[in-house]
């Protein structure tokens, strides 16, 4: 069967300096991978060769069509939040409610504390139909219901043959492959 | 998804600050009689290039908003995961900038053209001229600000980069040469989304 997520021979350089190289590893259906790794040592990085907004130095990269959520919120501020999200997906209401963002449908992006932009943010993830997830840092600014909500989102995404790629320092909930970058 | 970029930045331009430009372009013609003196004749001599220095100002007014705040904001990165290619998002920018700036800037042109003692017969050919002529202006701004997205100082080197490059269609435009402008505008529009969608591109970190 075809992975979701390839990695070939993947060498990585940013300013000048080499981040990793010959990385190797494939997500298919259902699998969800964690990387970890110290500050400085490419995990966001990492989540960008796999969204396909960096290219790699060497190695090829393959992938199916892919959702990201990472520290960028992208959303209109002046807008509510419902409009703003809607601009990225059709129907966002279902996506905002499992978030835990039901309160907040009519309120603009700009009066959001940063823990419901993220929710936001991962609620973009979840909506979309992208069948590979990539999450940068998704637990933070989450507080327990949130992350909670996130690990039964994950879950669910898995078992209907999606798969998952997060890059995070702290421990997120349910089971995961790890990868761990040096420094 | 591309047509629903351009209402979304059509949206932003207008309910931000759409009066600025024009109000700018405005100053600048209203300033003119104030610099030459009220002699009507040299004024309506004159006028059709005041317009187009004005509109050409007005044009590179919103230049650091056209890019900057969407790459910052990551909606750049968004909209390429949404399987859009670059020089189709600068595409949509460059007509949501046209969208928000040159209709309003050809109905300033009208008390813009009063200021200058300019006759109906030239208002006329000058309004022409600037339909044809603001698309290519949009679409430097665009490149330009693609290019200049990220730096530091972007807006003034956006004015540095601007400028010149705008010469070929002031040239024809305030000349009436309306092939010719018409060639060179249609040149920037088809080759600027190319220029914006490689820096965009390049502009990645």
């Amino acid at each position: 069967m075809k992975p979701l997520l390839r990695f070939e021979n993947v060498a990585l350089r940013r300013g000048g300096r080499l981040l990793f190289e010959d990385l190797n590893f494939a997500l298919g259906p259902g699998d969800a991978l964690k990387v970890t790794g110290p500050n400085g040592s490419g995990k966001s990085s990492l989540i960008r060769l796999a969204a396909g907004l960096l290219r790699p130095e060497f190695g090829r990269v393959e992938r199916s069509p892919v959702a990201l959520a990472d520290d960028n919120v992208a959303l209109d501020r002046e807008l509510p939040l419902r409009r703003a999200l809607g601009f990225w997906t059709g129907s966002p209401d279902k996506a905002l409610e499992t978030i835990g963002l039901a309160q907040v449908f009519d309120v603009p992006v700009r009066l959001l504390s940063s823990g419901q932009l993220k929710r936001a943010t991962l609620a973009r993830v979840t909506a979309s139909a992208a069948p590979l997830w990539l999450l940068d840092e998704p637990l933070n600014a989450l507080d327990a219901d949130g992350a909670a909500r996130l690990g039964a989102l994950i879950e669910a995404h898995r078992a209907t043959g999606g798969a998952v790629l997060a890059a995070s320092h702290q421990p997120l909930p349910g089971k995961w492959q790890r990868l761990e970058l040096q420094s | 998804m591309i047509g629903a970029l351009i209402i979304r930045d059509a949206r932003r331009g207008l309910t931000g600050a759409a009066w600025l430009p024009v109000a700018f372009f405005l100053l600048v013609v209203a300033l003119m009689p104030f610099a030459i003196g009220p002699d009507a004749r040299l004024l309506g001599r004159i006028g059709p290039g005041v317009l187009w220095i004005a509109a050409l100002t007005a044009a590179l007014l919103p230049v650091e908003r056209l890019i900057e705040p969407d790459r910052a904001d990551g909606v750049l990165d968004q909209l390429a995961l949404h399987g859009l290619a670059e020089e189709s998002v600068a595409l949509a920018k460059i007509v949501a900038h046209w969208l928000t700036f040159a209709p309003l800037l050809l109905v300033a042109a009208v008390p813009g053209a009063a200021l200058l003692a300019m006759d109906g017969g030239s208002l006329g050919r000058a309004e022409i001229a600037l339909a044809v002529g603001t698309p290519g202006f949009a679409a430097l701004a665009v490149a330009i600000a693609a290019v200049t997205s990220g730096l530091p100082r972007a807006g003034s080197l956006a004015g540095l980069l601007l400028l010149p490059l705008a010469v070929p269609l002031l040239i024809f435009g305030a000349a009436n040469a309306l092939l010719l402008e018409a060639a060179i505008s249609l040149l920037l529009t088809a080759g600027a989304p190319f220029v914006a969608g490689a820096a965009i591109r390049a502009s990645r970190t």
